[in-house]
């Protein structure tokens, strides 16, 4: 084998962070190189300087023995380096054959380009069909839309961060006889992940990224899923704290909640069973598109169901609307701020009487209350630190980070009796997101229930005192976060629902 | 090769300068097209865009034409706000002037003040139910309320033809395809209000209209869930709203605003019904709508400017021979320049040499 590309001495700093230092690997022609770390790392720098997105402090990258210094993804693309990211860059009024035109700047005609899409779709065992709209399409679909555009361009090498973390394990079955199949031939695959199991089954090579500096290099399928936990924790691989944890009494109430989802690429919900007491912060993982998005529905009124099948302090309340739930003191926070928590157009203010109404009484007789709004709004952004010329902004103006803090922050401050967010953190800077943990922790101390979802497993054995995990629509058995070991989780999550066989909690 | 780039923050300036700059280009187009055809440019934009509102016989036609334009327009801004496309007003304003003129007709030789607030109701009763009928197969069906109610207009144009024809046919009209003359009996005849600007009752109702628009969109939790839905409906459902409710909302007003238009149209300047009856203000106010940004204030500007080229244009036919068709195409004009710098307004154009 020979080498492709050659990474020798990069740094990148950003102010008040070392993100890569000293950075040396190569990746061979048509090998699977896994870039392992934990979040924070420094792994997606390195990518995107690879990719031409950041340009390096100090340095150099060769490319099949060339100098490789790409100024912008466009020349990055053209020496044959293609990248997937984790965040997709999809129009969805358009069509799959839309979408892929747009990227490629000289386009050929629809139909030679659909014929295209089939013909790589077939080869790589990509199922997706070039005229459906992306807005139809589930989360592993419009992945598959972002590898095939890149196929299409024939490259060397592929980077792909974080590949499997909205996918259902089906999808990554899939996506994994896509891989070798391009590793066969001759594609080179840089594969981001910080899971474990994956990246023994798939990877040949792993560089092990700690605090942006490569600490360690392995063959993973001779490691265990735990020397490769510790080579990326370093030593401190610490299991959650104990937290305070005495629980009051039960709050909301789950009992055999079922749902079929209205999305046809959607999980329904199969027989979902929890109870929330006071003082309780219970985590949901698992991967995405496992029916966190129906849960989240059921809980928050969107989707009516039994009335029995959801109790608040002993009341049935499944067959109530949001604002009746509300009332009550069941508040929720989306996962898609814009869109679904905030409407993108519309200021601040107007975003803070979308979901206070009830509960702050932002309203008289349907008359709009503007100047308690305006209160209202002011003390979301002074309290949650939302940074933000004012409140007549519109919410697509925030970053994404404040957005998401002005969104829970919006539901925390209209104390909820229980509170279920999905993805409370997702794609929030450290700092932020240490703050709304914070907020939820606080949250359950002053006697509120929290029901967090989440991918991030890290957050959840951070700020959960009871932890389960919901696998195609089924949620195993909430057992205590102390004491629970990765691996468990890892299996837990893998579809097999350890937890209901010795559950505890 | 051209592209479109959209801009990191569109121009809050621009965005309210935008339907100026369409009309001053439909200006320059226009008079261009007039100057190919043969006529003086400057005197025929004159004559249109200018006169209007200089002369004291045009003036007192302003609001005449206005009244229908802005009492339509603003039902239907609150429905484009929503993301609830209603391009059958016209036949809603026919439907309407068909109900309050059954009823008139139906009262006829009676006397009393009540009258005419009778066929008042029946015309928005009547445009109510003529928009309710898309918002239904929407609501049940998902029928796409573009379609089904602008193919409603051509039903109702063949209901008003088929009326007048028929049961609503002057008895003593010698066979003419025409009701009772409203504007000749004075309890049918809708009173003015202030004559000099063409001012009557209709016109009246129409501000009272933009007032409550005003206050439904910038105070009432309804406006706002009306622009909620229309911003962004997940968001909407997710704050509770019933998407079915605001179809309904939205079709329901603007058909019956639209219904009213057309019973103060018969009782008013039209006088009579006719199958010539409908003039095309149930379409125009899509333009008045979009021209004045959907806002109030803006479309009472708008229903202005677009009464005097109806003016300025019916003047024109007599004075420089300018076909009738040139008013719509002015009118069509304005609101494709109005799309156009939209676009420039969220957009910019970058030349870019083709990637190789």
């Amino acid at each position: 084998m020979s080498v492709l590309l050659d990474i020798r001495n990069l740094s990148k700093s950003y102010p008040g962070v070392k993100a890569n230092d000293d950075v040396s690997f190569s990746i061979q022609v048509g090998e699977i190189h896994a870039l392992l770390g934990e979040n924070g790392a420094g792994k997606s720098t390195l990518v995107k300087m690879i990719y031409g997105l950041v340009r390096p402090d100090s340095g150099t990258m060769a490319l099949n023995g060339e100098k490789f210094a790409p100024p912008k993804p466009f020349f990055a693309r053209q020496k044959g380096v293609s990248m997937v990211f984790q965040h997709f860059s999809l129009f969805e009024a358009l069509t799959v054959a839309e979408n892929i035109s747009l990227g490629m700047g000289v386009a050929p005609n629809r139909k030679e380009l659909s014929a295209r899409i089939r013909t790589v779709s077939n080869e790589y065992g990509l199922p997706l069909d070039p005229d459906r709209l992306i807005g139809d399409l589930s989360v592993g679909e419009r992945q598959r839309v972002e590898i095939i555009r890149c196929l299409l361009q024939n490259p060397r090498l592929l980077i792909m961060d974080e590949p499997t973390s909205v996918l259902t394990p089906q999808e990554v079955d899939i996506l994994f006889g896509t891989l070798r199949k391009l590793s066969e031939n001759g594609v080179a695959i840089l594969y981001i992940s910080h899971k474990l199991d994956e990246i023994r089954t798939l990877c040949d090579h792993a560089t092990v990224l700690r605090h942006g500096k490569v600490v360690d290099t392995c063959i993973p399928a001779e490691e265990t899923a735990k020397s490769m936990a510790e080579m990326m924790i370093g030593a401190e691989l610490e299991m959650p704290k104990a937290k305070e944890f005495s629980p009051g009494d039960v709050l909301l109430e789950i009992s055999g909640l079922s749902l079929a989802s209205d999305d046809p690429f959607g999980t329904s919900l199969k027989n979902v069973n929890l109870s929330l007491r006071r003082g309780e912060v219970m985590g949901i993982a698992g991967v995405a598109g496992n029916g966190q998005d129906e849960i989240l529905a059921a809980l928050s009124g969107e989707r009516k169901v039994a009335a029995d099948m959801i109790k608040l302090d002993g009341a049935s309340i499944g067959n109530l609307g949001p604002n009746e739930r509300r009332k009550i003191g069941l508040l929720t926070g989306p996962e898609e701020r814009l869109g679904h928590a905030a409407a993108p157009a519309m200021s601040l203010a107007e975003n803070a009487f979308l979901t206070g109404r009830i509960r702050k009484g932002l309203a008289n007789k349907g008359f709009m209350k503007h100047r308690k709004i305006a209160d209202f709004a002011r003390q979301i952004v002074e309290e949650f630190d939302v940074r933000t010329p004012g409140i007549r902004v519109a919410a697509k103006a925030l970053s994404g980070g404040n957005l998401q803090k002005f969104v829970i922050g919006r539901e925390i401050l209209q104390d909820p009796e229980v509170l279920i967010v999905n993805q409370p953190t997702w794609g929030v800077d450290a700092a932020a997101a240490a703050s709304i943990r914070r907020a939820i922790r606080d949250l359950a101390e002053g006697g509120a229930a929290v029901l967090v979802i989440s991918q991030d497993l890290d957050e959840l054995m951070e700020i959960s005192d009871t932890f389960a995990v919901l696998s195609e629509g089924a949620l195993s058995k909430p057992r205590l976060a102390e004491g629970l070991h990765v691996d468990e989780i890892g299996l837990m999550m893998g579809g097999q629902l350890e937890g209901e066989t010795h559950a505890d909690a | 090769m051209l592209t479109l780039e959209p801009r990191q923050k569109a121009s809050k300036a621009m965005l309210y300068l935008a339907p100026v700059i369409a009309v001053a280009m439909t200006m320059l187009v226009g008079g261009a097209l007039f100057a190919v055809l043969g006529i003086d440019p400057f005197d025929a934009i004159w004559t249109i865009f200018f006169d209007p509102f200089l002369d004291s016989y045009n003036l007192s036609q302003l609001f005449v034409k206005a009244a229908p334009l802005i009492l339509i327009a603003t039902g239907l801004s609150l429905g484009f706000r929503a993301g609830v496309w209603n391009i059958g007003a016209e036949g809603q304003f026919i439907i309407g002037a068909l109900a309050s003129g059954a009823v008139g007709l139906a009262l006829w030789g009676m006397e009393g003040w009540w009258i005419l607030p009778l066929m008042a109701i029946a015309g928005a009763f009547g445009g109510f139910l003529w928009g309710m009928i898309p918002a239904l197969l929407k609501i049940k069906f998902n029928a796409n309320e573009i379609l089904v109610s602008l193919m409603l207009v051509y039903v109702a144009q063949n209901l008003l033809a088929a009326m007048v024809t028929g049961p609503l046919k002057d008895p003593d009209g010698r066979g003419f395809p025409q009701s009772r003359n409203f504007g000749r009996n004075d309890v049918t005849d809708l009173p003015d209000v202030f004559s000099p600007l063409g001012l009557h009752v209709g016109g009246v109702v129409a501000l009272i209209a933009l007032a409550g628009a005003l206050i439904l969109l910038q105070k009432h939790s309804l406006g706002f869930s009306i622009k909620l839905t229309g911003d962004s409906p997940r968001a909407a459902r997710f704050a509770g709203v019933n998407p079915s409710i605001i179809i309904a909302v939205c079709l329901g007003i603007s058909g019956a605003l639209a219904g009213l238009a057309g019973m103060f149209e018969v009782t008013g300047p039209a006088g009579l019904l006719t199958t010539t009856f409908p003039v095309g203000y149930g379409f125009t106010a899509i333009i008045v709508a979009f021209l004045g940004r959907l806002h109030p204030v803006g479309i009472l500007l708008a229903g202005v400017v677009l009464a005097g080229t109806y003016i300025g244009g019916e003047n024109a036919q007599f004075t420089l021979q300018l076909p009738a068709a040139a008013v719509t195409v002015f009118q069509g004009m304005m609101l494709f320049f109005l799309l156009a710098v939209e676009i420039l307004v969220s957009y910019k154009i970058s030349f870019k040499r083709r990637a190789v």
